[in-house]
């Protein structure tokens, strides 16, 4: 049987579908993942109580642990912006050779396994010059390994981060500054450095953050011996391997509440812009 | 003066060779093109942003083709005027002079000087987000022009102002002419912007500078309408 003809010479008009089903399936997936966030935080504020957190505060072993990372975290973080500023710099705005090889080379730590990095480090350890370093000024299985470690990795967000920061600054500015009669130092310390304050912020507080949360790196470079190389991450697996759950969802806490602060930093003052691009492959 | 012999410039694939053109102390050059044609990297060659692959230029009677930026003696107002967003427009006025280290109380004068000259006394105390596209052009203008260089390169500074505006820049450019003496070069697409303010027009075509047309501006009023090819 024939479809009957359109009749062209009439406007063609349609019925439209309803757009409920697709906002309430779409809403149903994405609220999913932030269902389980929350779900997440509720169970660990239930599991513990006021008695439990002031327990694990009054710890001598939990109270170096908070010092520790809060020490090591602050100087991972100086230690990667020294580094993140400059090396970012270099990267938004030179061509140079090799300059693909570096990017490609400073995603490493980001991809790669946190486990293999603190294998990695303790295998650069075992070379005859870092084992001389090392005999020297200490740095394995003491305070220095766990800043090492730290490093390793959150050094990579702050580069990342810096190089999007001068990325999104125009060169022209630099530039014009160069005509009225800056060096390149001076042009990059009076126009550029100062217009990248929220991207330095933003930086910093990622590096801080990583910093906080690495656990993998600073097991095998560092070890987990209380009162010496204990940050907050190895308090929570030390307490869970003798089965003190409840000081193990203390810290935990303490750690959410620490992130807390430091996204919202990151939302007040930093741009958002530049926090989501640094996480993009 | 101006002065470029023989220039050669790459950028990227890009290249310009043999660029040959004079601009005449305290003249008012302006150079036109095609979008693409390399106006901005003769510019940026110029000022210094760009190294050289040959040929030579000279400011003012000196030989800058191999100096920085810094020390060419050149005043650059790029298209997006890149204003520095975390200074206040006093700041902008004065940097070139801080780099001087010129003492306090010249920098104050000057900066008036520059603010009167340009209309934009009531900015001073604000930073560049939110002023209008004529505003930011007066600012960028004062700029370059702080330390009294002795060259002023444009790169199509009229070009994103709406006409009432652009009336007003065209006066204004007239007076700091006038008042300052220097030496321009200026880049627009516009036919009427170039006969309005130019005395030595130049066209880049091809990766060459042909001079065009002169026009004696105190004699002449440009008739826009009747105006035909460069």
């Amino acid at each position: 049987m024939n479809a009957p003809h359109a009749d062209m010479a009439q406007p063609q008009l349609i019925r439209a579908r309803s757009d409920v089903p697709f906002y309430v399936a779409f809403g149903i997936l994405g609220s999913t993942y932030v269902f389980l966030i929350i779900a997440m935080l509720i169970a660990d504020l239930r599991f513990t109580t006021g008695p439990h957190l002031l327990q694990a505060l009054s710890s001598p072993e939990i109270r170096y642990s908070i010092k520790l990372s809060l020490i090591s975290c602050t100087i991972t973080t100086i230690l990667s912006l020294w580094v993140g500023v400059p090396l970012g710099y270099l990267l938004s705005r030179f061509q140079f050779p090799g300059k693909v090889a570096v990017d490609a080379i400073l995603d490493i730590p980001i991809v790669l396994p946190p486990l293999v990095i603190g294998l990695s480090l303790l295998i650069l350890f075992q070379t005859p010059f870092f084992r001389a370093l090392d005999t020297l000024f200490p740095i394995t299985y003491a305070v220095p390994s766990v800043i090492l470690a730290q490093f390793s990795v959150a050094c990579a967000f702050a580069v990342r981060t810096m190089r999007i920061t001068f990325d999104q600054i125009n060169p022209r500015g630099e530039q014009v500054a160069l005509t009225l009669g800056c060096s390149r130092s001076q042009a990059f310390w009076m126009v550029v450095l100062p217009e990248a304050r929220r991207g330095i912020l933003t930086a910093a507080t990622l590096a801080w953050a990583r910093s906080l949360g690495e656990f993998g790196p600073i097991l095998i470079f560092s070890g987990a011996t209380r009162m010496r190389t204990e940050v907050l991450s190895t308090t929570v697996f030390l307490e869970l391997s003798v089965g003190n759950i409840e000081a193990a969802v203390a810290v935990s806490l303490l750690m959410i509440a620490a992130a807390v602060i430091v996204l919202t930093l990151l939302r007040v003052f930093g741009s958002e812009r530049t926090f989501g691009k640094a996480f993009e492959p | 003066m101006i002065v470029v012999k023989d220039l050669s410039v790459r950028a990227g694939a890009f290249s310009l060779s043999g660029v040959t053109f004079e601009i005449p102390s305290g003249a008012y050059g302006v150079l036109m093109g095609k979008t693409g044609c390399g106006k901005t990297t003769l510019l940026e060659a110029l000022c210094g942003l760009r190294s050289a692959r040959g040929g030579k230029i000279e400011v003012m009677g000196r030989d800058v083709t191999h100096l920085k930026p810094a020390e060419r003696g050149i005043g650059y107002v790029p298209q997006d005027r890149a204003l520095f967003t975390t200074m206040t427009i006093r700041e902008h006025l004065a940097f070139a002079l801080v780099l001087r280290k010129w003492n306090d109380a010249d920098i104050a004068r000057r900066v008036g000087e520059l603010a009167d000259l340009l209309g934009i006394a009531h900015l001073l105390q604000r930073k560049p987000l939110g002023l209008s596209g004529g505003e930011a052009q007066r600012v960028a203008l004062g700029r370059a022009l702080s330390c009294r260089p002795g060259v002023l390169i444009l790169d199509e500074p009229l070009s994103a102002l709406d006409d009432e505006t652009r009336q007003e820049m065209y006066a204004l450019m007239k007076i700091v002419r006038e008042q300052t003496h220097v030496t321009a070069l200026h880049v627009t697409h516009s036919r009427s912007e170039a006969q309005l303010l130019g005395d030595t027009l130049l066209n880049l075509e091809g990766g060459a500078v042909v001079p065009l047309q002169r026009i004696d501006n105190s004699v002449t009023k440009p008739d826009f309408a009747a105006s035909g090819p460069l």
